[in-house]
């Protein structure tokens, strides 16, 4: 076995290597995989332990006796709960949903123009664009809350939802990933009489499929694990994760439930990841800061 | 553009001139109106939330401000009183460079070797081991997982393992000492740490120029340091720019895990940073102005930082 993965290092190297640091590389490699890797096989594991298992000393890595039961126990427990978990679930997914889609969708359109053409002020905003990716949202926290109370959305899922459409992380790779778009495609659609929202919408965006997943890979995680921060105090407008935190909050005797939804928040980022990889990477062949 | 009749008067001249500069820029709008158009929903918001805050937030770092009452201009008083009279700032302001001088170098470091490393790989153990790397930084927010491994009782994970190969006595109180909990905090950010910069350099190493790399062994190249230097690193210079933004924000912005892990505030504020003492002042004390003054400090911190890294590596492979 570990042979056979060795020699898979071996495929693409152009210059000679010995089997000893093969090995190393290998061995290096191994252990910084099991460090990544280990802390949530756990958090899978803990989730199918019954009770005793979870508080067995010393503690257990792997499941003995896997269940379903924390699952059952978690929707026990939310049923009894003011707010039910499918409340919970239907929340995150509507402002996962619409801020992910919505963020494809509008960043592709200001990436379009920004990409392919010369215009008054546009090499200004991809300069004001690539500034906003040197500092984090933390810097404009409380104007933002500001913002937000006289615009009378406190409260309201379009606190979340509205300020995430527009993260400069997504227009900087889609603009980037637009550039290899070549011109003389578009300028044959113009000359067939398609106007420019026809080119964008038939044309471009077609064209940069790889890049909406990106997109997507890099927005989803960031709303789904969302706790509605300071925004949002009504428990009927929170989030899954808010949830969590309630539920870890009751202590030990919520072990297993709080197994078993960290399980339902980690399982579905990393599944949309392994169906989009290839995608992603594609697109960050072009995601280079050009000088 | 029309002639003017020599004849006329100086300013004329001029006159002229500037009406079709002006005049040309307004058909080069007028012509680009559709960009505008396909731009503004994006821009629109990014202005709102983005840019005018920035501005908005720096303006505010000079006044008094408590949600209540009408503003009162108070000049440098925020600045002065953030610099001199707040030693829990200071605190912050040593953690989180603490923070962003060990994990910014080591997490982009990091993020290249394993890169480096995992694209000599065949393809489908690639996307393997890339997944299991890629994987922490996405997956929610199990980084509360770590609360389990660094719990104080002997069911924390590690309490448990030492105790049991004899290595402790008794269990540790992790997250409440103050001597662990900063390293910690820096080794469960090194684990979410392999982002979207690890990809970037993933991305970049596959697409470097075989005929490069074959070319260089032509040149003399004798062995990996030199291909490494010479023509992988120059050849994906943009992926190592974009990457270092990336980390650089990243580490200087340590707030969430912080917080996750030690608690808010934390003991004697040993994993206080900027950012949890501008949370501080802007959600539970409501100072604004002098929130926006922690902010601003921050924004410059992070931009100048920014800056600084990306004229060094400018150098790489010189």
């Amino acid at each position: 076995m570990v042979v056979k993965l060795m020699s898979a290092f071996r495929t693409t190297r152009k210059l000679n290597r010995s089997f000893t640091v093969s090995f190393l590389l290998f061995a290096f490699l191994a252990l910084f995989g099991a460090f990544m890797a280990l802390p949530l096989l756990y958090a899978v594991n803990n989730a199918f332990k019954p009770l005793d298992e979870l508080f067995i000393f010393p503690p257990r890595f792997f499941v003995n006796n896997p269940t379903f039961d924390n699952f059952y126990d978690l929707v026990a427990l939310m049923g009894n709960s003011w707010v039910p978990l499918s409340r919970y679930i239907a929340n995150t997914l509507l402002i996962t949903i619409i801020g992910t889609a919505g963020h494809i969708l509008l960043a592709s359109a200001a990436a379009y123009p920004l990409a392919k053409y010369h215009f008054p002020g546009s090499k200004a905003l991809f300069a004001i664009v690539v500034l906003a990716l040197m500092f984090s949202g933390h810097v404009t926290a409380i104007p933002n809350y500001m913002v937000m109370s006289w615009l009378g959305w406190i409260n309201t899922h379009a606190s979340i939802i509205v300020p995430s459409l527009a993260f400069p992380l997504g227009l900087f790779l889609m603009k980037q990933f637009m550039e290899q778009i070549p011109t003389a495609l578009l300028e044959a659609a113009k000359i067939d009489g398609a106007n420019e929202y026809r080119i964008y919408w038939s044309i471009v965006m077609p064209n940069v499929k790889p890049a909406w997943l990106t997109l997507m890979i890099l927005q989803f995680p960031a709303l789904w694990g969302t706790d509605g921060g300071s925004f949002i105090y009504s428990e009927n407008l929170k989030t899954l994760h808010y949830a969590l935190g309630q539920i870890t909050a009751g202590g030990i005797a919520r072990a297993g439930v709080g197994a078993a939804v960290a399980l339902i928040l980690m399982i579905v980022p990393i599944t949309l990841f392994v169906i989009s990889q290839s995608s992603v990477i594609q697109t960050m062949a072009t995601s280079g800061m050009k000088e | 553009m029309q002639a003017e009749p020599t004849s006329q008067v100086a300013p004329n001249i001029i006159h002229p001139k500037k009406i079709s500069k002006f005049a040309n820029l307004m058909t080069d709008i007028k012509k680009n109106k559709h960009y505008y158009i396909l731009m503004s929903p994006y821009m629109l918001i990014f202005f709102t939330f983005t840019v005018i805050p920035v501005l908005f937030s720096l303006g505010l770092s000079f006044f008094y401000f408590n949600m209540l009452e009408f503003p009162r201009f108070v000049g440098w008083q925020n600045y002065s009183r953030l610099f001199l009279n707040d030693d829990v700032f200071m605190i912050a302001l040593k953690n989180t460079f603490m923070f962003a001088v060990v994990t910014g170098p080591i997490s982009y470091i990091a993020c290249f070797i394993f890169a480096w490393i995992i694209n000599e790989l065949s393809p489908k153990v690639r996307a393997v081991m890339t997944l299991i790397f890629y994987a922490p930084s996405i997956s929610g927010n199990v980084f509360f997982i770590w609360l389990i491994v660094f719990s104080g009782d002997r069911y924390g994970y590690l309490n448990g393992f030492l105790i049991k190969f004899g290595f402790l006595l008794e269990p540790i109180q992790w997250l409440t000492n103050e001597k662990y909990i900063l390293t910690i905090v820096i080794v469960v950010q090194l684990w979410l740490s392999l982002g979207t910069s690890f990809l970037a350099f993933i991305a970049g190493l596959q697409t470097i120029d075989q005929t490069l790399i074959e070319a260089g062994a032509v040149d003399g190249i004798k062995n990996r340091w030199q291909e490494l230097w010479f023509i992988t690193l120059p050849s994906m210079r943009p992926q190592l720019m974009f990457g270092a933004v990336m980390q650089i924000t990243g580490s200087l912005a340590v707030a969430d895990i912080a917080i996750a892990l030690a608690g808010f505030p934390s003991v004697n504020y040993s994993a206080h940073t900027i950012v949890t003492h501008l949370m501080d002042y802007g959600t539970i004390r409501f100072e604004m102005g002098y929130a926006s003054a922690i902010a601003t400090v921050l924004f410059g911190i992070m931009i100048g930082t920014n800056m600084v890294t990306q004229k060094l590596l400018r150098k790489v492979g010189e």
